[in-house]
C-alpha cells in the first residue's frame, strides 16, 4: 500500500487532539465516584446509545469482520449477524434492570441479595479477567493496525506506538473519567459510522445499486468464487469446524450483554427509561454499521480482490484501507486509519475504566473496607488502579504483538456469557437463587472457560497458537462456549437448590420491586 | 388465570384514588392484603415527603398493581427473548449445517443464505420496535403510577 506515513499520522494527530480537548472541556467536575463511574448519570439515550455503540465497535468490528467477509465471504457475515441479535438480550432482560438496581458496576447487582464480599469478589474477578482479554486483543490490534497502517514495520516502533496509546488513554481516563471517556465514545461512533456509510454509498452506486452485480463482481474477484456467497468457506472443512462455529456464535449472543465494559455503560443515564432507549439507538447504530460492512466487505473482494488482500501485511484486516485508498486515495486511507486508531483509543479507555472501577468499588471499598471506605480513598484508588492497569496493558499489549487478535475478543464473549450471565439472570429472575449459587455459577463459569482455554487449539498445538512448538491442547474446540456457557447455568441451579443458605428476604423484595420500577433507585 | 386476571382488574377499577401519595393506606378492602396490616407494612410510614426511610418493597411486592405490571413484563420479555434466541440458533444450524440450502440461488446472485442472513436484521429490529412499543404502551404508565404512589417523582 503506497499510503502518506505523514498523511496517516497528520490526520490522527488532528482527531486525537480533538478528543483530548473535549475530555479536558467536560470533564472541569469529575470530582466524586459517580462522576468518575457514571458520569453522574447524566447523559441522554441517545448520547449513551451511541457511546454503547462506540464500545461495542472495536477495531476488531471493523477491519476484522469487513476483511474477513472480503476473503472468506459469508463466514465473515455470520460474526455481523451474531453480534447484532446479541442485542435483544440486553435489551429485553438486562438494561433497564440493571440501571435501576445498581450504581456503578456489575458487582452491585450480583450481590445485591447476596452475601457482600464473596460476590464483589467473584464480579470483581471475572471484570478484571474478561477485561484483560478484551484489553489485550486491542493493544495487539494497535500493533498490527501500526504497521498496516504507518507503515512501521519495527518492534520498536510498534512498542513506541502502544506506549502511546496507553498514555493518552491514561489521561482520557484519568482526566476526563467516565464523562470524557463517553465523550470521546461518541465522537469516535459518529466517525465510524460517518465513514461506513459513506464507503457503503459510493460502492452500492459504483455498482449501480444493484447488490446482486456487486456480489458477482466480489465473487469473480475473490478466489473461493461463488463459494464466498455461501456459507462453509471458513467452518465448513470438517465436523468439528461445523462444531466450533455454533459454539462461537452460542458466545456471541449471550456474551455481548454480559460484557463489563457494556454493562456500566447502562449506569451513565438517568433512569431506566434511558437506559432502555440507549439500548435502542445503539442497535440502531449497529444495525447499520454491520448492514454497511457486508457491502464493504464484499466490494473490497469486488474492488481489490481477495489476492491483493491477502499478500497485504494485514492479511483480511487490510480489506478496508486497501478499499479505502483505492477508492478514495490516500486522503481516504488516511481518515479510515485514523478512525480505527481512535476506535481502538476509546474501547481501551473504556475497558480500563470498568476494570478499575471494578476494583475500587467492588474489591477496595467493599471487599477489603466493608462499605465504608475513607472519604475520597476509593476515588483515589480507581486513579491508581486506572494508571495500573493502563502500564500493565502496555507492556501485554507489546507481549500479544503478533498474536492472533480475532480469537481473544471471540474468548471475552465466551468468557462473560460463561462467568456473568447465568448469575445476572437468575439475580434478576429467580427469587430462590442465593450466595453459593451465584458463586458456583460465577467461578465455575469463569475456571471452566479458562480451563478449556488453556487446553483448546487457541493455546497450543494450532497454526496460530499462543505457545509454539508444545502440543497439549485435549479440547477439539477453538471457542469453549458451547460447553462452558451450559455448564454454568447448570452449575448456579445444582449450586442453589443443594445448599440451604437463603438470599435475604428484604432485599430479594427491595430487588424484585426495584428492578421493575426503579422506585428507590435515585436515593441508594 | 382468566379469574385470577380478573380479579385484579376488579380491584383496579374500584378505585385506587390516584392523586394522593398515601393511596397505598387506603386500599378499598384491606383486609385482603397482608401487606396492608399497618403493624408490618404501613406505606404511610415510609413514604412521607420528608422521610428518608426506604419504602415498604414487602408492601409494593405484594400490591395487585405491581403483581400485574410485572405478570405482563414477564409475559411479553421471556417469549420472545425465546423466540429471538431459537431463530437465531436455527440460523447458525442451518449456516452450520444446510450448506446446499443456503447456497441456492433466490434473486439474481443473492443466495438464500444472504436473505435469512439479513432477515436475522429485520427481526432484530421488528423485536425492537415491538418492544418499544409494548413498553411506552403497557408497562410505562403503570410504573408511572407506581412510582408516583410510592411518592417518587
Amino acid at each position: 500500500m503506497d499510503g502518506e506515513p505523514l498523511l496517516n499520522i497528520g490526520i490522527f494527530v488532528a482527531i486525537v487532539a480533538v478528543t483530548l480537548f473535549v475530555v479536558y472541556r467536560v470533564s472541569s467536575r469529575n470530582t466524586t465516584t459517580a462522576d468518575y463511574y457514571a458520569a453522574g448519570g447524566a447523559f441522554t439515550g441517545v448520547q449513551n446509545g451511541i457511546a454503547l455503540s462506540g464500545d461495542y465497535l472495536s477495531a476488531a468490528s471493523f477491519l476484522g469482520i469487513a476483511g474477513a467477509i472480503a476473503v472468506h465471504g459469508y463466514d465473515g457475515f455470520l460474526y455481523s449477524i451474531g453480534f447484532l441479535v446479541a442485542w435483544l438480550l440486553p435489551l429485553l432482560l438486562i438494561a433497564e434492570r440493571f440501571r435501576n438496581v445498581g450504581r456503578f458496576t456489575m458487582g452491585d447487582v450480583v450481590a445485591f441479595r447476596m452475601r457482600q464480599r464473596p460476590l464483589r469478589a467473584a464480579a470483581a474477578n471475572s471484570t478484571l479477567v474478561i477485561s484483560a482479554f478484551y484489553l489485550l486483543a486491542q493493544m495487539a490490534g494497535a500493533g498490527v493496525l501500526i504497521s498496516l497502517l504507518l507503515d512501521v514495520r519495527s518492534s520498536g516502533g510498534q512498542a513506541l506506538v502502544i506506549v502511546a496509546v496507553g498514555a493518552v488513554m491514561i489521561f482520557y481516563v484519568l482526566v476526563g473519567g467516565m464523562k470524557g471517556t463517553t465523550w470521546v465514545q461518541i465522537i469516535k461512533a459518529s466517525l465510524l459510522l460517518v465513514c461506513v456509510l459513506l464507503l457503503t454509498v459510493f460502492l452500492l452506486g459504483k455498482f449501480g445499486f444493484s447488490l446482486s452485480d456487486l456480489l458477482n463482481r466480489a465473487a469473480g474477484n475473490n478466489a473461493l468464487g461463488d463459494q464466498m456467497l455461501q456459507p462453509g468457506a471458513q467452518y465448513g472443512k470438517s465436523e468439528t469446524s461445523k462444531l466450533d462455529f455454533v459454539s462461537l456464535s452460542l458466545a456471541l449472543v449471550l456474551g455481548a450483554g454480559a460484557l463489563p465494559h457494556v454493562l456500566m455503560r447502562f449506569y451513565t443515564v438517568p433512569d431506566a427509561l434511558q437506559a432502555r432507549r440507549s439500548v435502542l439507538s445503539a442497535t440502531w447504530a449497529m444495525v447499520l454499521f454491520y448492514g454497511c460492512t457486508l457491502v464493504i466487505g464484499y466490494g473490497a473482494s469486488a474492488v481489490v480482490g481477495s489476492k491483493t488482500i491477502m499478500s497485504a501485511p494485514g492479511k483480511e484486516n487490510s480489506a478496508v484501507p486497501l478499499l479505502a485508498f483505492s477508492v478514495g486515495g490516500s486522503v481516504l486511507l488516511a481518515i479510515v486509519a485514523a478512525v480505527a486508531f481512535t476506535t481502538i483509543l476509546a474501547v481501551v479507555a473504556g475497558l480500563t475504566l470498568t476494570a478499575s472501577a471494578s476494583f475500587a468499588h467492588d474489591v477496595y471499598a467493599n471487599v477489603l473496607k466493608h462499605g465504608r471506605p475513607a472519604p475520597g480513598s476509593e476515588l483515589r484508588v480507581a486513579r491508581m488502579t486506572a494508571v495500573v492497569i493502563g502500564l500493565l496493558s502496555i507492556v501485554g499489549g507489546y507481549l500479544a504483538i503478533g498474536q492472533n487478535v480475532a480469537s481473544l475478543v471471540a474468548l471475552a464473549f465466551a468468557l462473560a456469557a460463561s462467568a456473568n450471565l447465568p448469575t445476572i439472570l437468575y439475580t434478576l429472575f429467580w427469587r430462590r437463587f442465593n450466595t453459593t449459587g451465584s458463586l458456583f455459577s460465577m467461578y465455575g463459569g469463569l475456571g471452566s472457560c479458562l480451563l478449556l482455554i488453556v487446553f483448546s487449539p487457541v493455546f497450543s498445538g494450532g497454526a496460530t497458537s499462543f505457545v509454539k512448538g508444545v502440543d497439549f491442547h485435549l479440547f477439539p474446540l477453538n471457542n469453549p462456549g458451547i460447553v462452558s456457557i451450559p455448564l454454568s447455568f447448570l452449575l448456579g441451579f445444582l449450586g442453589t437448590v443443594l445448599s440451604r443458605d437463603r438470599a435475604d428476604e428484604e432485599r430479594s423484595d427491595e430487588l424484585e420491586v426495584r428492578s421493575v420500577t426503579g422506585i428507590g433507585a435515585s436515593t441508594s | 388465570m382468566g379469574a385470577r386476571s380478573l380479579r385484579f382488574r376488579k380491584l383496579r377499577w374500584k378505585g385506587i384514588p390516584m392523586t394522593q401519595a398515601s393511596a397505598f393506606t387506603h386500599a378499598p378492602e384491606p383486609e385482603k392484603y397482608v401487606a396492608f396490616e399497618p403493624a408490618v407494612n404501613d406505606f404511610s410510614t415510609g413514604f412521607g415527603p420528608d422521610e428518608n426511610a426506604k419504602p415498604s418493597y414487602a408492601a409494593i411486592r405484594e400490591h395487585p398493581d405491581f403483581v400485574r405490571v410485572r405478570r405482563r413484563l414477564t409475559r411479553f420479555i421471556f417469549p420472545v427473548s425465546v423466540l429471538f434466541f431459537v431463530w437465531y440458533m436455527t440460523y447458525v444450524l442451518l449456516a452450520a449445517y444446510a450448506h446446499d440450502f443456503m447456497a441456492r440461488r433466490a434473486l439474481g446472485s443473492v443466495t438464500v443464505g444472504l436473505l435469512l442472513g439479513l432477515s436475522q436484521f429485520v427481526t432484530t429490529v421488528v423485536i425492537m420496535l415491538w418492544y418499544a412499543r409494548f413498553t411506552r404502551t403497557k408497562v410505562d404508565p403503570e410504573i408511572d403510577r407506581l412510582r408516583r404512589f410510592a411518592g417518587e417523582d
